[in-house]
């Protein structure tokens, strides 16, 4: 039976995936064709829907990674690999170039960036949780804007960082940007302090004052979202500046 | 349904004869929740039967515990479509908290703490097919799981099978209770896979 | 008599972000709600959301009632938003 469509209800779509690379032994980076791809906003995210043989479904969402316009119309995702995940060990280890799945897609209008916002920009992300900084990160430097930008990037261990070289070249190249990490497990040779997570010494030392106004990003597992916006706050930043997206599931 | 994604498999999971249409197999025991999950000391855990007329009856702890219980094997089907199979269970049947209780009440209105309510048949909570259980598999039941105590309903979808239970209230008309409201099912008989309302 | 920790299995309210997307021809997510239970408003993308359930479950991340369900059938979509006393939705380009 023939159904009327709803105008502008966003519908899935078949994604192909074009090409894959690791971003660390645990998380892979796949550049997706999409027909008739809209555009989108730093921030925003896609769900991913896959389906097996006998046609039992499950959905995820995942960060859109890439900036827009990216001039071969592709759209990346990094997906971190959990072991005892249904659907990440798929995106990470199965699935192949030429394979399809199925997209929703670019949702979510509130935990982006626009860079007509003049303000600097704290970016506070966890784990996975750098992916969609990460697309602001790349959406800044396409836009050739000026405000400053600071990742503080909490990872579990140096071989778990996402975007490693990237970032480094970008902090060279990219004038106004810098990054500073925390090691919860495993800490390179030679750090100046043990592994610790997130806490209030190392937002009051790497962070911006609040009366520096920034906007703040903060993205992860859900409880590092918690814990960092909490601190956030503790410190005076203004809780109108500061957006959160959690992810689920613990640091 | 969508395009098939090659080589996905999904989580563990069985199709197996004789069970109620749609579902599928699980060994795991899923936990399902719609809020934070409450912690009830027992001191201060209540079991309240209230009637229509607004009559109470009701137990504490202790009291609920000395009453007579029964140890049941059972499966479960929920409606996010996995079912597990001979599940063990102790706790008081419906049938024991509702027997003095003076009632023409045809419909009643399942209450948590935390909140959750579900509507369920005075009938379907009657002649040995309901318990108010607080242990499950040998174990005092987990607050995950609906401890100190849930419902058990195992005939109907186990949106129904209440967890932390804390009351029945008796209705003479039907009512929709959390998730009923929202677009589920007022009864929920997995046989007749009675998701949504309107099937 | 919920302990810490407990929100930990919690997404927030930009997961619906797709959900709502399919429903609505705008972003429900940086609509703001009033809460009818505590009269705390925000965007949508800030309500604690449970997924783990028969359907979506959003609460304020002020009170913890419910603010807004959203249930799946194969045809059709419920959406119960009794626990808002309105949503404030912003036009793009006005
Ligand atoms: C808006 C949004 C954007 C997201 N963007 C990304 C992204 O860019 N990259 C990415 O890799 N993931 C992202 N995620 C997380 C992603 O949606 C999945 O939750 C994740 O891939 C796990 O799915 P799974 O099926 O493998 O695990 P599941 O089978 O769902 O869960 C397996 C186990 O892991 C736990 N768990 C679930 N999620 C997490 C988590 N995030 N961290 C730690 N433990 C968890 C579960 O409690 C469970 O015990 C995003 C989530 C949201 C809501
Ligand atoms: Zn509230």
């Amino acid at each position: 039976m023939a159904r009327t469509a709803v105008s502008g209800r966003l519908i899935w779509r078949a994604a192909t995936v074009a090409e894959a690379r690791w971003e660390s032994p645990t998380a892979r980076t796949l550049v997706l064709d999409v027909p008739d791809w809209p555009g989108h906003l730093p921030g925003q995210h896609v769900d991913v829907r896959l389906t097996a043989e006998d046609g039992y479904s499950a959905q995820r969402s995942y960060s859109i990674a890439s900036a827009w316009p990216e001039p071969g119309g592709k759209v990346e995702l990094t997906v971190q690999r959990l072991d005892d995940g249904e659907v990440s060990p798929y995106l990470t280890d199965t699935v192949q170039v030429g394979d399809q799945v199925e997209l929703r897609g670019p949702v979510g209008g509130w935990f982006v960036w626009r860079d007509k916002q003049p303000a600097p920009v704290l970016l506070l992300g966890g784990g996975s949780g750098v992916v969609p900084l990460m697309a602001m990160v790349r959406a800044r430097a396409l836009a050739r804007t000026k405000q400053p930008f600071r990742l503080i990037y909490s990872v579990r261990t140096p071989e778990d960082l996402l975007y490693a070289d990237e970032l480094r070249r970008r902090v060279r190249d990219d004038a106004g940007l810098d990054v500073h990490y925390v090691y919860t497990r495993k800490t390179p040779d030679n750090w100046p302090s043990p592994p610790k997570r997130i806490d209030v010494a190392a937002l009051n030392t790497y962070g911006w004052p609040p009366d520096f106004a920034p906007d703040c990003f903060v993205c992860g597992p859900t409880t590092f979202v918690e814990t960092a916006a909490d601190i956030l706050v503790a410190l005076g930043h203004d809780p109108r500046r500061i957006r959160t997206e959690r992810f689920g599931g613990t640091s | 349904m969508g395009i098939i994604s090659r080589g996905f498999g999904g989580r563990r999971r069985e199709s197996v004869p004789g069970l109620p249409p749609g579902q599928y197999l699980t060994h795991d025991f899923p936990v399902l929740s719609a809020g934070p999950t409450p912690r009830i000391p027992l001191d201060r855990w209540r079991f309240t039967v209230t009637t229509e007329t607004g009559d109470q009856k009701s137990w504490n702890w202790t009291e609920f515990q000395a009453l007579p219980a029964d140890d049941v094997t059972v499966d479960i089907h929920c409606v996010t479509k996995w079912s597990k199979l001979g599940t063990t269970w102790r706790g008081v049947s419906l049938d024991t908290l509702l027997a003095d209780v003076e009632s023409a009440a045809d419909y009643t209105m399942v209450h948590s703490f935390g909140g959750y309510t579900t509507n369920v048949p005075m009938e379907d909570l009657l002649d040995g097919k309901a318990w108010v259980a607080y242990k499950f598999d040998g174990e005092d039941l987990e607050p995950e799981h609906g401890g100190p105590a849930r419902l058990l309903i195992p005939h109907l979808y186990f949106w129904k099978s209440a967890k932390w239970v804390n009351g029945v209230q008796l209705m003479t008309e039907d009512d929709p209770g959390f998730w009923e409201a929202a677009g589920y099912h007022m009864y929920g008989d997995p046989w007749r896979e009675q998701r949504y309302q309107g099937d | 008599m919920t302990a810490p920790g407990d929100r930990a299995a919690a997404l927030d309210g930009n997961a619906m972000a797709g959900d709502l997307r399919e429903i609505f021809a705008v972003d429900v997510t940086s609509a703001r709600f009033m809460c009818a239970g505590c009269t705390h408003t925000d965007a949508v993308a800030t309500l604690m959301l449970w997924h783990q359930a028969p359907g979506l479950v959003a609460r304020c991340p002020n009170c913890d009632d419910v603010v807004m369900r959203v249930v799946r059938a194969p045809d059709r979509v419920y959406l119960d938003l009794r626990g808002s006393v309105r949503l404030e939705v912003p036009l793009e380009g006005s």
